[in-house]
């Protein structure tokens, strides 16, 4: 994607001081949010139909993504690209990584159906839902929306929904957006890079150095 | 019973992300400008009253409603919303010609304020540059197209920092362009005020780059701006439907503003002609800028 008008933009605000972003490191290949979108925070239902919140998988590298079960489409595939970009992931680093695939449509998801969902693309991919007022409140934080369209004779309806996949580091910090034009070596190189990142965090905060230095060493925003 | 239908209605004119700057903004206006009605008592005010308040109230309407969410997650809406905000808005606005019923509801202290601003040599500089013909003209353009770069559009829907600077300045920008278009004080009133046939050419240069912008959006085989699909649409439609309809949006009325403009500006221009004839002189405005 070209960023040169957005460097531009960045640039006003840089002298309207109300942003500064650091342009050393190499680009990641998904869309950088870092500081644009708020940290990770919902109050969803998990598989078990128990109450979650965000701090249920702290620690981990988590990849949202808002769809429905009965999508043929977009679902589908994403689900599939990210679990082809995990499995070429070491085994300790797929460890680090969370799949929460939430679903707009709890009318037609109850938990037993998103687990049995989930199910196929392994153990690292967990199914969320909630009521309308959870999940508008979730998609709002992160300026996304769904809509459901009219019912056909056989009940079925189509879902209007996200495609992208919102990545947040261990801290739960929201880094990267992958849209549908990344492939799964992007996907995947781009996982490698945030969970080494994360483990340097991690190693640096057990060896007693400052955590916050750390922290920034590592890129992370400080989103408020 | 509080009637659930009604209550959902009540709920559609609240605003998706609230703005209080701009509501406040937006009341203080209404309120010095029906003032202004009140203590000039003029039945000759209505029909420009007609036209501000109905500016306004659309103005307001796309940023602080539910059309507000519809524009941010449906790119024919977030066209239609443009429309408003640059052509429609501005246009009823600088047509109803309001400086006078402004200054007249104004308190003192602001009407001061206002007029050491407007007096002052960097403001009255950057108004200069920014309402020199050719330079508004390419602002005018420039900017729809600059907010369309399909990169640019990806940030700004995303980022809502970006979004609101895109809403205002397409505002801002409209606001300046049309006032400098329909400017009714006869020609070299002030120094901005143009004449009449140069503001006909700026608005038919800025036809072409429109329709050619919206033609291309409406006529193009992809989907230019995968922006909705990454934050879902508000309701499911063909990514395509989407796309066309907001081409055409872009192209055919924004395109016809222009016309209706210049017949406006055909109006005063005879306007002043027949004044220029006559033997009474033409009132002198108190319109400031």
């Amino acid at each position: 994607m070209n960023t040169r008008p957005l460097r531009l933009i960045s640039l006003l605000f840089l002298v309207a001081g109300l942003t500064a972003c650091g342009e050393s490191e190499p680009p990641w290949r998904g869309h950088d949010i870092t500081g644009v979108m708020p940290e990770l925070d919902y109050n969803l239902v998990d598989e078990n139909s128990e109450p979650v919140s965000a701090g249920a998988y702290a620690g981990k590298v988590r990849l949202l993504f808002f769809g429905f079960t009965h999508c043929p489409d977009i679902c589908p595939v994403t689900l599939g690209r990210l679990k082809a970009a995990i499995a070429t992931l070491e085994p300790a680093q797929r460890e680090r990584i969370r799949v929460l695939f939430v679903s707009v449509d709890p009318e037609r998801d109850p938990p037993e159906v998103l687990r049995r969902y989930t199910d196929n693309f392994g153990d690292r991919f967990i199914g969320l839902t909630g009521s309308q007022a959870q999940l508008r409140e979730l998609t709002k934080r992160y300026r996304v929306t769904y809509g459901y369209g009219e019912k056909d004779k056989n009940g079925f309806y189509p879902v209007s929904h996200s495609s992208a996949v919102f990545v947040f580091d261990p801290q739960g910090n929201a880094r990267l957006l992958f849209n549908q034009s990344l492939t799964v070596t992007d996907i995947a190189a781009d996982l490698e890079r945030l969970i080494d990142a994360g483990a340097t965090v991690e190693t640096r905060a057990k060896g007693r150095k400052v955590v916050a230095q750390a922290a920034t060493g590592a890129g992370t925003a400080n989103y408020p | 019973m509080v009637d659930e239908g009604l209550l959902s209605w009540l709920r559609l004119l609240l605003p998706w992300e609230p703005l209080w700057p701009l509501i406040a903004t937006f009341m203080l206006v209404l309120a010095i400008y029906v003032r202004g009605l009140g203590r000039r008592s003029q039945l000759s005010d209505m029909p420009g009253a007609l036209g501000f308040l109905t500016g306004l109230a659309m103005m307001y309407a796309v940023m602080q409603t539910h059309l507000d969410y519809l524009a941010q997650y449906m790119f024919f809406v977030h066209r239609g919303q443009h429309l408003v905000l640059h052509h429609l808005g501005p246009f009823l606005i600088a047509l109803s010609a309001p400086s006078a019923v402004l200054a007249a509801g104004s308190p003192n202290w602001l009407r001061a304020a206002w007029q050491r601003l407007a007096g002052s040599l960097p403001v009255r500089a950057i108004y200069r540059v920014v309402q020199q013909p050719v330079i508004a003209g390419l602002l005018f353009v420039g900017l729809i197209y600059f907010w369309l770069i399909p990169s640019v559009h990806f940030d700004a829907m995303l980022n809502a920092r970006y979004y609101w600077l895109m809403n205002l300045s397409m505002a801002i920008d409209g606001l300046l362009f049309w006032w400098l278009m329909l400017d009714p004080r006869p020609p070299g009133a002030t120094p901005v005020t143009r004449g009449i046939g140069v503001r006909i050419a700026v608005l038919c240069a800025v036809m072409p780059p429109q329709i050619l912008l919206g033609a291309w959006i409406a006529l193009s085989r992809d989907v230019i701006f995968d922006v909705y699909a990454v934050c879902g649409r508000a309701w499911p439609i063909s990514p395509m439907v989407d796309q066309q309809l907001g081409g055409l949006l872009t192209w055919i009325p924004a395109a016809m503003m222009s016309v209706l403009a210049t017949l406006v500006l055909l109006r005063l221009h005879f306007r002043n002609e027949r004044a220029r004839r006559s033997p009474t002189p033409y009132p002198a405005t108190s319109e400031a800028l």
